[in-house]
């Protein structure tokens, strides 16, 4: 049985009163919600506080660059496909230096979750807008306002048909924990964006702003209907939608590769005599 | 005949100057000859002018040749373009319904048009090349079925063109070969992707750009066959982060571009040596700056790859002069990056990269072949990624393949991989990564020297440059001079006690490089202090070549 205690608790660098906090809580509790072991889980994650996360759990972890955990990522799954896979980052790292990744993720369609802590704002350098701050939101960097439109990654995700698509807040532990399970469960490239305060730099955006707006998508709601799922993409004022927001059935990248078929890539050997059948061959 | 010599095929692009330049290749590979492709193009996909060069030898051959014995000229512009460079007992092959001035050259203007065949006059002119060279009209019909795309009236001009030879009484026969069976016919960057499946690759990661691309063309088509993943990258970011992510994983891996492709790479680099990842980088080198000539040939990025990638790091850079070195040095990096856990360079170049040779097939259970997986550290809960060793190597864990976690950090990190801001744990992680280097340096390959021992002319090159150096080096040996060339197939690290004596008890030391400011030269003098008398660079695109090294010697006086 795996439990949460399994994850150990580590000292971390973050803020009092974060996102980060139950973020990671929840994490935790869909790792266990799913029975995944640490030894099962590769981590990958970006540069940022949100990247900082998955050093605060026990599992493996590649901690990269930038802007790059998708690709890492998606080397590391194509590699050893019976490695759970989470890419986790926040929305500078994920949407702005690794906006051309994410896009060329959701068409590719690897069997990887991207959790993004998005809290609209760049914490770690103190407070630049980021790819999802809202228009006309005044910064140390923005000192006019920002006057770029805020990109909407949901709707985005939602638009190129992404596998699996969902929208957690961190104020909703259990729901959040619950939505990152069913991702992690989801056979191909699944994202949540998860709506979370920046205590320190995010005046706008605060816990109580994203709790008033949160609102939890019907039971009766449909997810597989890329219609009604555009539109509750791009609902974003008084009412935010949380919850599963789009899904497909899109076979994933690895079923198109017949050399993975065979299984990982990782533990099999060269067949040399094949090799110098083929160098034989150029004669 | 008894000296090399060279068949150039010019022509339009489209015009199947490809198609017959491999078929001659091939043939006069199979009859037992040695010989060395120049290809030289425009980046376009139709028109231009194009040229495919076969300098082929009964007896090894190793660098390109400026002189042309027979020019197969598909197009009026291939005839002005290289008429200056034909031997004066060349001979012209052309089509006789283009008009060319030919000056006093023997010239065999085929009749293309009457014989209903204007429209395959490559492969008429192949025939008559082949008939003039007395090549084996069965290997050559043979080997002209084998391609895919073969038009049964392709039979029909080829056998035209022998006609047409035979019955024009001009022959050049070449001698008898002296290869021993079988060879391949296999260009750099084909023998670079055999080199590294037989090291043991799993995984490599591209964006497409020329000439690095046909790396991984060349694994792509055995990629199904021996269990590889080669994934098309959005960007070459992409591209060295996902190597990465394999490596981490557990397959050795590999990336290939070009200079623009690599620029974009470059923090992979400096990541691959933080979180002490094995990878491969293959850098086919072009003229730059910036996209400079895309098509042409260069060794001029030398410097930026050894300098790439941001803070202190050792890594090792090859730089094969040869498609066997291609094959034997590209295991030998995947074993490289392996074993120091860090990035290894392949240093090449576009002449490399497309020109063909004749050599003799490759062994793969000569090289070692990199196994992860069964290097297994001591997995236990306990296991740390980067444990402080003497040798600055860690036992590395692969995730998910036993108990011990593999975290890996960019930033600095304490042993167990997690980010620290310690100092003192700072100072301990630069000593153990720059320890590594020792283990570089013992794996250093040694420079070739060919000539004379304490010459009065010594040549120092490296990577692609070998073969045209020390071809130089013999012709100065044959007129008297006691001439000789160093080649260095792995230039970094340096080890000067492999090769320094050799620059001391030469009277006079040149570097010859295909670059403008002699970088390897430059490289020479900060490592051990020895600057060389002068230098001989090539940064017009194209390959050095015997005859250009002579004229630049000739004119400093030798």
């Amino acid at each position: 049985m795996v439990s949460l205690e399994d994850f150990g608790r580590h000292e971390t660098a973050w803020c009092p009163g974060c996102g980060n906090f139950s973020l990671l809580e929840a994490m935790k509790k869909a790792l266990v919600l799913l029975q995944l072991a640490p030894r099962q889980v590769l981590f990958v994650s970006g540069i940022g506080q949100a990247a900082k996360a998955p050093h605060y759990l026990n599992a493996n972890l590649f901690n990269g660059l930038h802007g790059r955990a998708l690709p890492v990522a998606t080397g590391a799954k194509l590699t050893n496909p019976e490695l759970t896979v989470i890419a986790e980052s926040g929305d500078g790292c994920s949407y702005g230096e690794g906006g051309n990744h994410f896009l060329a993720a959701i068409r590719r369609n690897v069997n990887i979750t991207l959790v993004v802590h998005d809290n609209q704002i760049y914490g770690l350098t103190k407070g630049q807008a980021s790819p999802t701050t809202e228009e006309g939101v005044v910064t140390k960097t923005q000192p006019h306002g920002v006057a770029a439109t805020p990109f909407n990654p949901v709707a985005v995700a939602v638009a190129m048909h992404a596998g699996f698509v969902a929208r957690g807040f961190s104020g909703a532990e259990d729901e959040l924990a619950g939505l990152i399970a069913q991702a992690i469960a989801h056979p191909g490239f699944a994202l949540v964006d998860v709506l979370q305060p920046c205590v320190s730099f995010n005046k706008v955006n605060t816990f109580s702003w994203y709790r008033k707006r949160c609102t939890t998508l019907p039971a009766d709601y449909d997810p597989t209907d890329w219609h009604g799922a555009m539109q509750r993409a791009q609902e974003w004022g008084d009412h935010i939608p949380v919850g599963v927001i789009y899904r497909n059935d899109r076979p994933s990248y690895e079923s198109h590769l017949p050399v993975l078929g065979q299984g990982p890539l990782v533990g099999r050997t060269l067949d040399k005599n094949a090799l110098a059948e083929i160098i034989a061959a150029m004669a | 005949m008894t000296k090399p010599c060279t068949i150039l095929i010019g022509g339009v692009a489209g015009q199947g100057l490809l198609t017959i330049g491999h078929l001659l290749a091939k043939v006069l590979v199979r009859s037992g000859y040695y010989l060395v492709v120049t290809q030289s193009y425009m980046s376009r996909i139709r028109g231009g002018h194009n040229s495919f060069a076969i300098r082929v030898a009964p007896t090894p051959v190793a660098a390109p040749s400026e002189t042309i014995d027979v020019l197969i000229a598909l197009d009026a512009r291939s005839v002005d373009e290289h008429l200056a460079d034909l031997a004066e007992d060349g001979i012209i092959i052309m089509d006789g319904a283009v008009a060319a001035e030919t000056g006093d050259r023997l010239c065999l203007r085929i009749p293309a048009g009457e014989m209903g065949l204007a429209a395959l006059f490559n492969i008429v002119a192949a025939g008559v090349a082949s008939g003039l060279l007395a090549l084996d009209a069965g290997v050559l019909t043979r080997t002209l079925g084998e391609e895919a795309e073969t038009l049964a009236s392709a039979g029909v001009a080829l056998q035209a063109g022998l006609d047409w030879q035979r019955q024009s009484g001009v022959h050049r026969p070449l001698p008898e070969p002296t290869a021993p069976m079988p060879r391949i016919m296999v260009n750099g960057n084909e023998a670079l992707a055999l080199g590294a499946m037989a090291g043991g690759l799993k995984f490599a990661a591209f964006y497409p750009m020329t000439p690095g691309k046909s790396v991984i063309l060349a694994l792509l088509a055995h990629a199904d066959r021996l269990g590889l993943v080669v994934e098309q990258a959005e960007d070459e970011i992409a591209a060295i982060n996902m190597a990465l992510g394999a490596s981490f994983a557990g397959a050795p891996a590999l990336v290939a571009t070009s200079g623009g492709g690599f620029a974009l790479m470059v923090e992979g680099v400096s990541l691959a040596a933080m979180t002490e990842t094995p990878v491969v980088i293959v850098v086919a080198q072009r003229p730059g700056p910036a996209t400079g000539l895309p098509t042409r040939t260069e060794q001029g990025d030398l410097e930026f790859v050894l300098h790439s990638g941001h803070g202190e790091f050792p890594r090792a850079i090859l730089a094969p002069g040869s498609p066997e070195q291609c094959f034997s040095l590209a295991a030998r990096a995947m074993d490289i990056a392996e074993q120091s856990q860090g990035p290894v360079f392949i240093l090449t170049d576009q002449f490399l990269a497309d020109s063909y040779r004749s050599v003799a097939p490759f062994d793969p259970t000569a090289v070692p072949t990199v196994l992860p997986h069964e290097r297994a550290p001591d997995d236990t809960p306990t296991y740390q990624r980067y444990a402080l060793t003497d040798s600055g190597i860690s036992p590395r864990a692969l995730p998910g393949r036993g108990d011990g976690l593999a975290v890996a950090d960019s930033d600095e990190h304490t042993e167990d991989g997690h980010i620290t801001e310690d100092l003192g744990v700072r100072v301990q992680m630069v000593e153990k990564r720059l320890r590594k280097l020792a283990l570089l340096e013992r794996l250093t390959l040694a420079p070739e020297y060919c000539g004379p021992a304490s010459a009065d002319l010594l040549l120092v090159c490296w990577g692609s440059a070998g073969g045209a150096v020390t071809e130089a080096a013999e012709l100065l040996a044959a007129r008297g001079i006691r001439a000789a060339a160093l080649h260095f197939s792995q230039v970094w690290p340096l080890v000067p006690d492999q090769f320094l004596t050799y620059l001391q008890q030469a009277r006079t030391v040149l570097g010859v490089e295909g670059n403008a400011t002699g970088q390897f030269a430059r490289l020479l003098r900060r490592e051990c202090g020895f600057a060389v008398h002068g230098q001989i660079g090539r940064f017009d695109g194209l390959p050095l070549t015997p005859e250009f090294i002579l004229r630049r010697l000739a004119e400093s006086g030798w």
